[in-house]
């Protein structure tokens, strides 16, 4: 999956599932401010991710992101090392 | 010091119609809400009848959070507690200055439970549910969900009582008023109508299996009638006491001045005449009226055999010749089960404000007896200002309301 394909994917979830403003979803955008996601909300951004991506995050992983970037590059990540496995 | 209970508010979303002025009409034009479901019969149902209801749109209303948390009868609740709130003339500034209650009845949430089991045996790990699934698997659901939307904080507490759930809610909140413990309580009955909702019930066969014709199918009372038609939706009723209604200027429709409740102590399917008759002269007594004083009675009678002949029984050794007139709504709606009691204390409640009986759909012929009972098989324009509701579930339980159209 290429990565414009990612943040796309992570955006459109955002804003249909979650309903995070589109115009909230930049890169450099705090990542608790933007989402203002609460303990259950973190479990089912857990689901919508391994919906997606087909792979579970550890909610403690969250507490190490700061910005939209983080999160689109930890995605990232995660999907390129599911693919080399 | 006993308090008067008053009714100061109605709302309904139902297979007959998504508010009241919907179902006004539909009762008073006897319309069915029942339909054949094909993708019931694929499922492995033997009979593929059902109410049907469309999924009310609550966006809105409700932001995600609230939205995700609801299962399909929460979410009908919602939408009849938000149009009896407003019929009460009742708005949030009121229910967070003043504690009010919640009883709901809803005795079941399979839907909820199924798809979650079926998600963590697919995935073997259970965070990948979801958070909404726990608060969406419990029978108290609807109290769980409409108590933090409302922001409610008084007695709160899910009923489960089969399908007396919602009448037995109804009558446990004129307890709580009239004891003076609560000023107003917000009581009502949900019921699932999905797939998964009703197939354990399917299996005993007390489903009409009129399938060719499901306007015609359920049928209380008649002779040729096969069973009942399952159905949902929710209902709920604003209850307060009089000095409360009174104090803020509320539109006062009706007063609840009679409850009655009973158990079989018999078997857990099979009716019996006794507990249905104990729980209606214990509702008159507790009323304190003469039998001849109740004009029309909402009964029970699901359009199953053994029900309905059990329950023209009780009705006939209780009332005798005083025999009131007597419809079921079930007719037109199909069984509402947890629902109903609550239902059709709004159904006849429309219909006492409005001058009409609604008709008993589909009563043709009488059997030996409920030939003895007064049944309104046609509309009839007529007043009248004293009714009782009858509802009985699965264990024997019974409950019994008499409500009487308001004056000083």
């Amino acid at each position: 999956m290429e990565k414009a394909q990612i943040i796309a994917t992570i955006n459109q979830f955002l804003e249909e599932d979650f309903e995070v403003a589109a115009s909230n979803l930049h890169p450099a955008a705090d990542l608790k401010e933007t989402l203002d996601l609460d303990s259950l909300d973190y479990v089912d951004l857990v689901v919508s991710i391994e919906s997606h991506f087909g792979f579970k995050v550890k909610p403690e992983d969250f507490q190490k992101m700061t910005t939209m970037q983080d999160f689109y590059d930890y995605v990232e990540n995660k999907v390129a090392e599911k693919n080399a496995a | 010091m006993n308090h008067r209970v008053v009714i100061t508010g109605l709302g309904i979303y139902s297979c007959i119609g998504r508010n009241l002025e919907e179902v006004r009409q539909s009762l008073y034009e006897g319309r069915s809400g029942i339909r054949f479901v094909p993708e019931r019969k694929a499922f492995g149902y033997r009979s593929a009848l059902t109410g049907v209801l469309e999924k009310p749109d609550l966006k809105p209303f409700l932001d995600r959070r609230a939205r995700i948390m609801m299962p399909e009868h929460a979410e009908y609740a919602y939408m009849a507690t938000r149009e009896a709130l407003q019929e009460a003339g009742i708005d949030q500034d009121y229910l967070d200055a003043h504690e009010t209650g919640l009883i709901y009845g809803n005795d079941s949430c399979a839907q909820a439970v199924i798809e979650g089991i079926d998600k963590v045996r697919e995935k073997k790990d259970t965070m990948l549910v979801g958070s909404a699934s726990v608060f969406q698997v419990l029978n108290s659901t609807i109290n769980m969900n409409l108590s933090t939307i409302f922001r409610l904080r008084g007695i709160n507490l899910g009923l489960s009582a089969a399908c007396a759930s919602g009448s037995h809610a109804i009558g446990l909140g004129y307890m709580f008023i009239r004891n003076g413990l609560q000023d107003m309580v917000i009581c009502g009955g949900g019921q699932e109508t999905n797939i998964y909702s009703m197939p354990n019930f399917d299996a005993l066969g007390a489903f009409s299996i009129r399938e060719d014709d499901p306007a015609r199918a359920s049928r209380p009372f008649d002779r040729d009638r096969d069973g009942l038609v399952p159905s949902g939706g929710a209902a709920s009723v604003i209850l307060e006491s009089l000095e409360n209604a009174k104090r803020r200027g509320a539109p006062i429709l009706a007063e609840v001045i009679g409850y009655g409740f009973s158990s079989n102590g018999a078997h857990i399917s099979n009716p019996s005449v006794d507990g249905p008759a104990r729980s209606l002269r214990l509702a008159l007594k507790d009323a304190g009226i003469d039998r001849r004083e109740v004009q029309y009675l909402n009964a029970h009678a699901t359009s199953t055999p053994a029900g309905d002949a059990s329950e023209a029984k009780a009705i006939w050794e209780v009332f005798g010749d005083d025999m009131p007139w007597v419809s079921s709504t079930k007719g037109m709606t199909g069984h509402e089960c947890w629902m109903a009691g609550a239902s059709e204390v709004v159904y006849s409640t429309l219909m006492m404000k409005n001058g009409f009986i609604a008709p008993n759909l589909n009563f043709e012929n009488p059997d030996e007896d409920s030939v003895r009972l007064r049944i309104a098989a046609k509309t009839l324009e007529t007043k009248f200002d004293l009714y009782l509701s009858n509802s009985f579930g699965f264990g024997g339980t019974n409950s019994s309301l008499i409500v009487r159209d308001w004056k000083e």
